[in-house]
Protein backbone atom coordinates (compact mmCIF):
# COMPACT_ATOMS: atom_id res chain seq x y z
CA UNK A 1 0.00 0.00 0.00
CA UNK A 2 2.60 2.55 1.01
CA UNK A 3 4.68 1.62 -2.32
CA UNK A 4 1.60 2.36 -4.15
CA UNK A 5 1.09 5.59 -2.74
CA UNK A 6 4.83 6.13 -3.00
CA UNK A 7 4.65 5.79 -6.58
CA UNK A 8 1.63 7.55 -7.50
CA UNK A 9 3.05 10.61 -5.21
CA UNK A 10 6.30 10.76 -7.83
CA UNK A 11 3.81 10.33 -10.97
CA UNK A 12 1.82 13.08 -9.85
CA UNK A 13 5.40 15.46 -9.32
CA UNK A 14 6.87 14.47 -12.46
CA UNK A 15 4.08 14.08 -14.46
CA UNK A 16 3.47 17.86 -16.05
CA UNK A 17 7.19 18.16 -15.89
CA UNK A 18 7.37 15.89 -18.45
CA UNK A 19 4.71 16.59 -20.24
CA UNK A 20 6.10 20.11 -20.90
CA UNK A 21 9.37 18.95 -21.86
CA UNK A 22 8.42 19.75 -25.60
CA UNK A 23 8.14 22.94 -24.86
CA UNK A 24 11.08 24.26 -22.92
CA UNK A 25 13.93 25.35 -24.61
CA UNK A 26 17.55 25.22 -22.98
CA UNK A 27 20.43 27.54 -24.43
CA UNK A 28 22.15 24.35 -25.13
CA UNK A 29 21.25 23.96 -28.39
CA UNK A 30 21.29 20.13 -28.74
CA UNK A 31 19.73 17.55 -26.89
CA UNK A 32 21.64 16.85 -23.71
CA UNK A 33 23.52 13.74 -24.57
CA UNK A 34 25.57 15.06 -27.51
CA UNK A 35 28.06 17.50 -26.44
CA UNK A 36 28.10 20.73 -27.96
CA UNK A 37 31.02 22.05 -29.78
CA UNK A 38 33.40 23.70 -28.23
CA UNK A 39 32.85 27.64 -27.86
CA UNK A 40 35.82 29.65 -29.17
CA UNK A 41 37.82 31.17 -26.45
CA UNK A 42 37.19 35.01 -25.86
CA UNK A 43 40.11 37.63 -25.61
CA UNK A 44 39.80 40.26 -22.99
CA UNK A 45 41.06 43.31 -24.99
CA UNK A 46 44.09 44.77 -23.65
CA UNK A 47 41.99 47.95 -23.21
CA UNK A 48 38.34 48.95 -22.89
CA UNK A 49 37.53 52.57 -22.44
CA UNK A 50 34.41 54.29 -22.42
CA UNK A 51 32.23 51.80 -21.41
CA UNK A 52 28.47 53.31 -20.47
CA UNK A 53 26.95 52.50 -17.08
CA UNK A 54 23.65 50.52 -18.11
CA UNK A 55 21.78 51.55 -14.79
CA UNK A 56 21.83 53.92 -12.05
CA UNK A 57 25.06 52.63 -8.92
CA UNK A 58 25.98 50.09 -11.38
CA UNK A 59 29.89 49.21 -10.42
CA UNK A 60 31.84 50.35 -13.63
CA UNK A 61 33.26 47.88 -15.81
CA UNK A 62 37.21 47.47 -15.46
CA UNK A 63 38.29 48.86 -19.10
CA UNK A 64 41.88 47.61 -18.98
CA UNK A 65 43.46 43.75 -18.46
CA UNK A 66 43.44 42.16 -14.98
CA UNK A 67 45.70 39.30 -15.78
CA UNK A 68 47.71 37.83 -13.14
CA UNK A 69 46.88 40.94 -10.64
CA UNK A 70 46.83 39.62 -6.96
CA UNK A 71 43.93 40.33 -4.60
CA UNK A 72 44.22 38.79 -1.81
CA UNK A 73 44.70 39.03 2.25
CA UNK A 74 48.80 39.77 0.95
CA UNK A 75 48.45 42.29 -1.27
CA UNK A 76 45.82 43.89 -3.68
CA UNK A 77 46.86 45.35 -6.81
CA UNK A 78 44.06 47.17 -7.59
CA UNK A 79 44.65 49.35 -5.00
CA UNK A 80 48.00 50.17 -6.02
CA UNK A 81 46.54 52.51 -8.56
CA UNK A 82 43.30 53.00 -7.36
CA UNK A 83 43.55 53.73 -3.61
CA UNK A 84 43.00 57.16 -2.10
CA UNK A 85 47.16 57.03 -1.46
CA UNK A 86 48.14 56.35 -5.17
CA UNK A 87 45.54 57.11 -7.72
CA UNK A 88 46.80 60.41 -8.49
CA UNK A 89 50.67 59.21 -9.00
CA UNK A 90 49.15 57.19 -11.92
CA UNK A 91 46.30 59.35 -13.06
CA UNK A 92 43.50 56.27 -12.10
CA UNK A 93 40.22 56.47 -11.14
CA UNK A 94 39.91 57.51 -7.42
CA UNK A 95 37.87 54.25 -5.19
CA UNK A 96 34.82 55.88 -4.48
CA UNK A 97 34.23 56.98 -0.34
CA UNK A 98 31.27 54.51 -0.41
CA UNK A 99 33.31 51.56 -0.17
CA UNK A 100 34.80 53.30 3.44
CA UNK A 101 31.59 52.33 4.88
CA UNK A 102 31.36 49.12 6.66
CA UNK A 103 27.80 47.20 7.08
CA UNK A 104 26.31 49.49 9.60
CA UNK A 105 27.43 53.12 7.53
CA UNK A 106 30.13 54.21 9.48
CA UNK A 107 32.91 55.37 7.57
CA UNK A 108 36.06 53.78 8.61
CA UNK A 109 39.78 54.82 8.09
CA UNK A 110 40.62 52.72 4.88
CA UNK A 111 38.51 50.14 2.65
CA UNK A 112 35.96 48.24 4.76
CA UNK A 113 36.59 44.82 4.72
CA UNK A 114 33.44 44.27 2.44
CA UNK A 115 34.73 46.00 0.01
CA UNK A 116 37.99 45.02 -0.36
CA UNK A 117 37.55 42.30 -3.36
CA UNK A 118 37.06 44.21 -5.83
CA UNK A 119 36.33 41.44 -8.49
CA UNK A 120 33.21 40.87 -6.75
CA UNK A 121 31.60 43.84 -8.30
CA UNK A 122 33.93 45.13 -10.99
CA UNK A 123 34.54 42.93 -14.05
CA UNK A 124 36.51 43.26 -17.38
CA UNK A 125 33.94 42.68 -20.85
CA UNK A 126 34.47 40.72 -23.81
CA UNK A 127 33.18 41.63 -26.52
CA UNK A 128 30.52 38.54 -27.30
CA UNK A 129 27.49 38.05 -28.84
CA UNK A 130 24.59 37.77 -25.74
CA UNK A 131 23.13 34.25 -25.54
CA UNK A 132 19.74 35.12 -24.88
CA UNK A 133 18.20 38.32 -26.32
CA UNK A 134 17.39 41.19 -23.90
CA UNK A 135 14.99 43.57 -23.70
CA UNK A 136 16.84 45.63 -21.02
CA UNK A 137 16.94 49.21 -21.24
CA UNK A 138 19.86 51.09 -20.31
CA UNK A 139 19.30 54.18 -17.81
CA UNK A 140 18.77 56.74 -20.45
CA UNK A 141 15.09 55.34 -20.94
CA UNK A 142 14.07 56.67 -17.52
CA UNK A 143 14.18 60.10 -18.95
CA UNK A 144 11.78 59.34 -21.57
CA UNK B 1 110.34 14.36 7.39
CA UNK B 2 113.47 15.17 5.56
CA UNK B 3 111.43 14.15 1.99
CA UNK B 4 109.15 17.10 3.17
CA UNK B 5 112.19 19.02 3.86
CA UNK B 6 113.92 17.95 0.32
CA UNK B 7 110.77 18.57 -1.27
CA UNK B 8 110.47 22.19 0.02
CA UNK B 9 113.77 23.20 -1.17
CA UNK B 10 113.28 22.20 -5.00
CA UNK B 11 110.13 24.35 -4.56
CA UNK B 12 112.14 27.28 -3.82
CA UNK B 13 114.91 26.50 -5.97
CA UNK B 14 114.46 27.62 -9.97
CA UNK B 15 113.05 25.26 -12.04
CA UNK B 16 116.08 23.08 -13.83
CA UNK B 17 114.21 20.14 -15.17
CA UNK B 18 111.67 22.05 -17.32
CA UNK B 19 112.22 24.63 -19.28
CA UNK B 20 110.94 28.20 -19.51
CA UNK B 21 108.90 27.80 -22.61
CA UNK B 22 107.23 24.25 -21.18
CA UNK B 23 106.34 26.19 -17.93
CA UNK B 24 104.81 29.20 -19.85
CA UNK B 25 103.13 27.58 -22.05
CA UNK B 26 101.84 24.93 -19.50
CA UNK B 27 101.01 27.51 -17.33
CA UNK B 28 98.66 29.02 -19.84
CA UNK B 29 97.38 25.76 -21.29
CA UNK B 30 96.41 24.97 -17.22
CA UNK B 31 94.97 27.99 -16.74
CA UNK B 32 92.90 27.66 -20.12
CA UNK B 33 91.79 24.65 -18.56
CA UNK B 34 90.78 25.54 -14.82
CA UNK B 35 89.14 28.90 -16.85
CA UNK B 36 86.89 26.68 -18.90
CA UNK B 37 86.07 23.97 -15.82
CA UNK B 38 84.96 26.84 -14.01
CA UNK B 39 82.71 28.42 -16.80
CA UNK B 40 81.31 25.31 -17.15
CA UNK B 41 80.52 24.54 -13.71
CA UNK B 42 78.64 28.24 -13.32
CA UNK B 43 76.90 27.79 -17.12
CA UNK B 44 75.66 24.62 -15.30
CA UNK B 45 74.53 26.01 -12.57
CA UNK B 46 73.01 29.00 -14.22
CA UNK B 47 70.05 26.83 -15.91
CA UNK B 48 66.58 26.49 -14.26
CA UNK B 49 66.99 22.44 -14.58
CA UNK B 50 69.59 23.14 -11.75
CA UNK B 51 67.00 26.41 -9.92
CA UNK B 52 64.06 24.04 -9.88
CA UNK B 53 65.97 20.97 -8.67
CA UNK B 54 65.66 21.92 -4.91
CA UNK B 55 61.97 21.79 -3.38
CA UNK B 56 61.83 25.51 -2.07
CA UNK B 57 62.40 26.57 -5.22
CA UNK B 58 60.22 24.05 -7.37
CA UNK B 59 57.43 23.49 -5.01
CA UNK B 60 56.72 27.39 -4.22
CA UNK B 61 58.47 30.15 -6.70
CA UNK B 62 58.65 27.76 -9.91
CA UNK B 63 55.20 26.65 -9.68
CA UNK B 64 54.30 30.18 -9.87
CA UNK B 65 55.85 30.91 -12.56
CA UNK B 66 53.98 28.84 -14.52
CA UNK B 67 50.71 30.77 -15.04
CA UNK B 68 52.55 33.75 -15.88
CA UNK B 69 53.31 35.25 -19.05
CA UNK B 70 56.94 35.12 -18.19
CA UNK B 71 56.35 31.69 -18.89
CA UNK B 72 53.75 30.80 -21.45
CA UNK B 73 52.68 33.56 -23.59
CA UNK B 74 51.49 34.49 -27.21
CA UNK B 75 55.06 34.82 -28.77
CA UNK B 76 56.67 31.86 -27.06
CA UNK B 77 59.40 33.73 -25.61
CA UNK B 78 60.18 33.02 -22.38
CA UNK B 79 62.15 34.41 -19.12
CA UNK B 80 63.91 31.44 -16.97
CA UNK B 81 64.98 32.05 -13.32
CA UNK B 82 68.76 32.30 -14.37
CA UNK B 83 67.48 35.24 -16.92
CA UNK B 84 65.59 37.14 -13.75
CA UNK B 85 68.28 36.44 -11.24
CA UNK B 86 71.84 36.18 -11.98
CA UNK B 87 73.38 38.70 -13.82
CA UNK B 88 75.09 37.79 -17.28
CA UNK B 89 77.72 40.86 -16.58
CA UNK B 90 80.71 37.97 -15.95
CA UNK B 91 81.88 40.31 -12.64
CA UNK B 92 78.52 40.20 -11.13
CA UNK B 93 77.92 36.84 -11.88
CA UNK B 94 80.67 35.74 -9.36
CA UNK B 95 79.50 37.81 -6.93
CA UNK B 96 75.98 36.78 -7.12
CA UNK B 97 77.12 33.09 -6.63
CA UNK B 98 79.39 33.83 -4.01
CA UNK B 99 76.06 34.84 -1.95
CA UNK B 100 74.59 32.27 -3.76
CA UNK B 101 76.58 29.87 -1.14
CA UNK B 102 74.24 30.79 1.83
CA UNK B 103 71.42 28.93 0.08
CA UNK B 104 73.47 25.88 -0.07
CA UNK B 105 73.17 26.15 3.45
CA UNK B 106 69.43 26.96 3.83
CA UNK B 107 69.07 23.76 2.21
CA UNK B 108 71.58 21.59 4.38
CA UNK B 109 69.93 22.44 7.20
CA UNK B 110 66.22 22.89 5.97
CA UNK B 111 65.64 26.22 7.25
CA UNK B 112 62.82 26.72 4.27
CA UNK B 113 61.38 23.38 3.68
CA UNK B 114 57.31 23.98 3.62
CA UNK B 115 55.23 26.61 2.00
CA UNK B 116 54.44 28.39 5.92
CA UNK B 117 58.06 28.57 6.33
CA UNK B 118 58.52 29.44 2.68
CA UNK B 119 55.58 32.03 2.56
CA UNK B 120 57.18 33.31 6.50
CA UNK B 121 60.82 34.32 4.77
CA UNK B 122 58.82 35.33 1.29
CA UNK B 123 58.59 39.30 2.07
CA UNK B 124 62.46 39.25 3.32
CA UNK B 125 63.68 37.45 0.46
CA UNK B 126 61.46 39.65 -1.96
CA UNK B 127 63.06 42.83 -0.59
CA UNK B 128 66.82 41.80 -0.84
CA UNK B 129 65.51 40.97 -4.74
CA UNK B 130 63.54 44.47 -5.15
CA UNK B 131 66.91 46.10 -3.54
CA UNK B 132 69.23 44.30 -5.93
CA UNK B 133 66.88 45.29 -9.24
CA UNK B 134 66.48 48.91 -8.04
CA UNK B 135 70.48 49.43 -6.80
CA UNK B 136 71.30 47.71 -11.04
CA UNK B 137 68.31 49.92 -12.61
CA UNK B 138 66.40 46.43 -13.35
CA UNK B 139 69.25 45.29 -15.70
CA UNK B 140 68.17 41.62 -15.99
CA UNK B 141 64.54 43.03 -16.76
CA UNK B 142 66.28 45.68 -19.61
CA UNK B 143 68.31 42.68 -21.09
CA UNK B 144 65.35 41.44 -22.60
CA UNK B 145 62.73 44.81 -22.33
CA UNK B 146 64.97 47.31 -24.21
CA UNK B 147 63.53 51.00 -23.36
CA UNK B 148 64.91 52.51 -26.67
CA UNK B 149 62.96 49.60 -28.21
CA UNK B 150 59.39 50.29 -26.68
CA UNK B 151 57.18 51.73 -28.82
CA UNK B 152 54.68 53.38 -26.70
CA UNK B 153 52.21 53.91 -29.23
CA UNK B 154 51.65 50.27 -29.66
CA UNK B 155 51.55 49.94 -25.69
CA UNK B 156 47.75 50.30 -23.84
CA UNK B 157 47.60 53.84 -22.82
CA UNK B 158 48.01 53.06 -18.78
CA UNK B 159 51.46 52.00 -19.91
CA UNK B 160 52.87 54.31 -22.49
CA UNK B 161 51.40 57.02 -19.47
CA UNK B 162 53.84 55.95 -16.71
CA UNK B 163 56.49 54.71 -19.39
CA UNK B 164 56.88 57.74 -21.30
CA UNK B 165 56.94 59.71 -18.06
CA UNK B 166 58.38 58.19 -14.69
CA UNK B 167 60.46 55.32 -16.80
CA UNK B 168 62.03 57.76 -19.45
CA UNK B 169 62.81 60.33 -17.07
CA UNK B 170 64.89 57.57 -14.46
CA UNK B 171 62.83 58.44 -12.22
CA UNK B 172 61.19 55.16 -11.53
CA UNK B 173 62.78 51.99 -12.78
CA UNK B 174 60.96 48.88 -13.90
CA UNK B 175 60.65 46.86 -10.31
CA UNK B 176 59.42 50.05 -8.75
CA UNK B 177 55.65 49.24 -10.51
CA UNK B 178 56.12 46.00 -12.03
CA UNK B 179 56.58 43.77 -8.29
CA UNK B 180 55.25 40.13 -8.42
CA UNK B 181 55.50 39.63 -12.18
CA UNK B 182 56.71 36.27 -11.82
CA UNK B 183 55.61 34.94 -8.65
CA UNK B 184 53.10 35.58 -5.50
CA UNK B 185 53.57 38.46 -3.95
CA UNK B 186 54.00 38.82 -0.24
CA UNK B 187 52.43 40.42 2.37
CA UNK B 188 52.72 43.89 0.76
CA UNK B 189 51.44 46.21 3.98
CA UNK B 190 53.78 49.13 4.49
CA UNK B 191 55.51 48.47 0.78
CA UNK B 192 56.09 51.76 -1.28
CA UNK B 193 53.82 51.91 -3.97
CA UNK B 194 51.07 49.65 -2.47
CA UNK B 195 48.43 49.56 -0.10
C1 LIG C 1 70.35 24.17 -2.86
C2 LIG C 1 68.94 24.45 -3.15
C3 LIG C 1 68.72 25.70 -4.00
C4 LIG C 1 69.09 25.89 -5.32
C5 LIG C 1 69.78 24.91 -6.24
C6 LIG C 1 68.70 27.24 -5.66
N1 LIG C 1 68.09 27.83 -4.58
FE1 LIG C 1 67.45 29.76 -4.49
N2 LIG C 1 67.06 29.59 -2.52
C7 LIG C 1 67.18 28.42 -1.79
C8 LIG C 1 66.91 28.71 -0.39
C9 LIG C 1 66.92 27.70 0.75
C10 LIG C 1 66.67 30.12 -0.31
C11 LIG C 1 66.41 30.96 0.95
C12 LIG C 1 67.75 31.45 1.45
C13 LIG C 1 67.67 32.29 2.69
O1 LIG C 1 66.97 31.90 3.63
O2 LIG C 1 68.35 33.32 2.73
C14 LIG C 1 66.76 30.62 -1.67
C15 LIG C 1 66.57 31.97 -2.01
C16 LIG C 1 66.56 32.43 -3.32
C17 LIG C 1 66.26 33.79 -3.71
C18 LIG C 1 65.92 34.93 -2.76
C19 LIG C 1 66.97 36.00 -2.91
C20 LIG C 1 67.68 36.47 -1.67
O3 LIG C 1 68.73 37.14 -1.87
O4 LIG C 1 67.25 36.22 -0.54
C21 LIG C 1 66.33 33.83 -5.07
C22 LIG C 1 66.08 35.03 -5.96
C23 LIG C 1 66.71 32.53 -5.52
N3 LIG C 1 66.84 31.70 -4.45
C24 LIG C 1 66.90 32.19 -6.85
C25 LIG C 1 67.54 31.04 -7.26
C26 LIG C 1 68.00 30.82 -8.62
C27 LIG C 1 67.85 31.78 -9.78
C28 LIG C 1 68.58 29.59 -8.63
C29 LIG C 1 69.30 28.91 -9.85
C30 LIG C 1 70.44 29.68 -10.40
C31 LIG C 1 68.47 29.02 -7.30
N4 LIG C 1 67.83 29.95 -6.49
C32 LIG C 1 68.91 27.78 -6.92
C33 LIG C 1 67.51 27.17 -2.29
C34 LIG C 1 68.07 26.94 -3.55
C1 LIG D 1 64.17 36.46 -21.05
C2 LIG D 1 63.59 37.74 -21.42
C3 LIG D 1 62.78 38.50 -20.37
C4 LIG D 1 63.20 38.98 -19.15
C5 LIG D 1 64.55 38.80 -18.48
C6 LIG D 1 62.08 39.72 -18.62
N1 LIG D 1 61.01 39.68 -19.48
FE1 LIG D 1 59.23 40.59 -19.24
N2 LIG D 1 58.52 39.70 -20.91
C7 LIG D 1 59.26 38.90 -21.76
C8 LIG D 1 58.39 38.36 -22.77
C9 LIG D 1 58.81 37.44 -23.90
C10 LIG D 1 57.08 38.86 -22.50
C11 LIG D 1 55.79 38.58 -23.25
C12 LIG D 1 55.68 39.31 -24.54
C13 LIG D 1 54.34 39.03 -25.16
O1 LIG D 1 54.19 37.97 -25.77
O2 LIG D 1 53.46 39.86 -25.01
C14 LIG D 1 57.21 39.72 -21.33
C15 LIG D 1 56.16 40.43 -20.79
C16 LIG D 1 56.30 41.34 -19.75
C17 LIG D 1 55.26 42.23 -19.26
C18 LIG D 1 53.86 42.35 -19.83
C19 LIG D 1 52.86 41.67 -18.94
C20 LIG D 1 51.48 41.57 -19.55
O3 LIG D 1 50.64 40.97 -18.88
O4 LIG D 1 51.26 42.05 -20.65
C21 LIG D 1 55.80 42.96 -18.24
C22 LIG D 1 55.10 44.02 -17.40
C23 LIG D 1 57.17 42.51 -18.06
N3 LIG D 1 57.43 41.54 -19.01
C24 LIG D 1 58.02 43.01 -17.11
C25 LIG D 1 59.27 42.47 -16.84
C26 LIG D 1 60.09 42.85 -15.71
C27 LIG D 1 59.70 43.88 -14.66
C28 LIG D 1 61.22 42.11 -15.76
C29 LIG D 1 62.41 42.10 -14.79
C30 LIG D 1 62.13 41.66 -13.42
C31 LIG D 1 61.14 41.27 -16.96
N4 LIG D 1 59.93 41.52 -17.57
C32 LIG D 1 62.12 40.40 -17.41
C33 LIG D 1 60.62 38.64 -21.65
C34 LIG D 1 61.40 38.94 -20.56
C1 LIG E 1 56.07 54.35 -13.32
C2 LIG E 1 55.62 53.00 -13.36
C3 LIG E 1 56.22 52.05 -14.40
C4 LIG E 1 57.54 51.83 -14.68
C5 LIG E 1 58.76 52.49 -14.04
C6 LIG E 1 57.58 50.77 -15.68
N1 LIG E 1 56.31 50.40 -16.01
FE1 LIG E 1 55.79 48.98 -17.35
N2 LIG E 1 53.82 49.38 -17.04
C7 LIG E 1 53.33 50.27 -16.10
C8 LIG E 1 51.87 50.24 -16.12
C9 LIG E 1 50.94 51.04 -15.22
C10 LIG E 1 51.51 49.29 -17.12
C11 LIG E 1 50.11 48.86 -17.54
C12 LIG E 1 49.48 48.04 -16.48
C13 LIG E 1 50.01 46.68 -16.30
O1 LIG E 1 50.38 46.02 -17.28
O2 LIG E 1 50.04 46.22 -15.15
C14 LIG E 1 52.76 48.77 -17.67
C15 LIG E 1 52.83 47.83 -18.68
C16 LIG E 1 54.00 47.26 -19.14
C17 LIG E 1 54.09 46.28 -20.18
C18 LIG E 1 52.91 45.77 -21.00
C19 LIG E 1 52.67 46.76 -22.12
C20 LIG E 1 51.29 46.74 -22.67
O3 LIG E 1 51.02 47.56 -23.56
O4 LIG E 1 50.47 45.94 -22.21
C21 LIG E 1 55.40 45.93 -20.31
C22 LIG E 1 56.00 44.93 -21.29
C23 LIG E 1 56.15 46.72 -19.35
N3 LIG E 1 55.26 47.52 -18.66
C24 LIG E 1 57.50 46.62 -19.17
C25 LIG E 1 58.23 47.51 -18.39
C26 LIG E 1 59.68 47.49 -18.30
C27 LIG E 1 60.58 46.49 -18.99
C28 LIG E 1 60.04 48.51 -17.49
C29 LIG E 1 61.47 48.97 -17.14
C30 LIG E 1 62.36 49.24 -18.28
C31 LIG E 1 58.82 49.16 -17.04
N4 LIG E 1 57.75 48.53 -17.61
C32 LIG E 1 58.75 50.24 -16.17
C33 LIG E 1 54.05 51.09 -15.28
C34 LIG E 1 55.43 51.15 -15.25
C1 LIG F 1 60.49 37.68 -15.25
C2 LIG F 1 61.50 37.68 -14.24
C3 LIG F 1 61.56 36.50 -13.25
C4 LIG F 1 61.65 35.18 -13.53
C5 LIG F 1 61.63 34.48 -14.89
C6 LIG F 1 61.83 34.51 -12.26
N1 LIG F 1 61.80 35.44 -11.23
FE1 LIG F 1 62.05 35.07 -9.25
N2 LIG F 1 61.64 37.01 -8.82
C7 LIG F 1 61.47 38.02 -9.75
C8 LIG F 1 61.20 39.27 -9.05
C9 LIG F 1 60.94 40.60 -9.72
C10 LIG F 1 61.23 38.97 -7.67
C11 LIG F 1 61.01 39.95 -6.49
C12 LIG F 1 59.70 39.66 -5.81
C13 LIG F 1 58.50 40.01 -6.64
O1 LIG F 1 58.39 41.13 -7.13
O2 LIG F 1 57.63 39.11 -6.80
C14 LIG F 1 61.51 37.55 -7.55
C15 LIG F 1 61.61 36.87 -6.35
C16 LIG F 1 62.07 35.57 -6.23
C17 LIG F 1 62.32 34.88 -4.98
C18 LIG F 1 62.13 35.47 -3.59
C19 LIG F 1 60.80 35.04 -3.01
C20 LIG F 1 59.61 35.75 -3.60
O3 LIG F 1 58.63 35.07 -3.97
O4 LIG F 1 59.61 36.97 -3.70
C21 LIG F 1 62.77 33.64 -5.30
C22 LIG F 1 63.15 32.53 -4.32
C23 LIG F 1 62.78 33.52 -6.75
N3 LIG F 1 62.35 34.71 -7.27
C24 LIG F 1 63.19 32.40 -7.44
C25 LIG F 1 62.96 32.20 -8.80
C26 LIG F 1 63.12 30.93 -9.48
C27 LIG F 1 63.61 29.64 -8.85
C28 LIG F 1 62.75 31.11 -10.78
C29 LIG F 1 62.66 30.09 -11.91
C30 LIG F 1 61.74 28.99 -11.67
C31 LIG F 1 62.39 32.53 -10.93
N4 LIG F 1 62.53 33.13 -9.70
C32 LIG F 1 62.00 33.14 -12.10
C33 LIG F 1 61.55 37.89 -11.12
C34 LIG F 1 61.64 36.68 -11.80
Amino acid sequence: MKKILLMSLCLLITGPAMAAKDAMKSLRAQSLEVQDPAQKLKNYPRENLNQPLSYIQQPPLIPHQIRGYQIDRKANKCLSCHSFKNFQRYDATKISVSHFLNRDSQALADVSPRRYFCLQCHVPQVKAKPLVENSFQPTAALKK
Amino acid sequence: MLAIKRFFKMLSKPAVHFSLGFLTIGGFVAGIIFWGAFNTALEATNTEAFCTSCHEMRNNVFEELKTTIHYSNRSGVRATCPDCHVPHNWTDKIARKMQASKEVWGKMFGTINTREKFEAKRLHLAQNEWTRLKANDSLECRNCHEFDSMDFTLQAERASKQHSTALASGDKTCIDCHKGIAHELPEMKGVEGYH
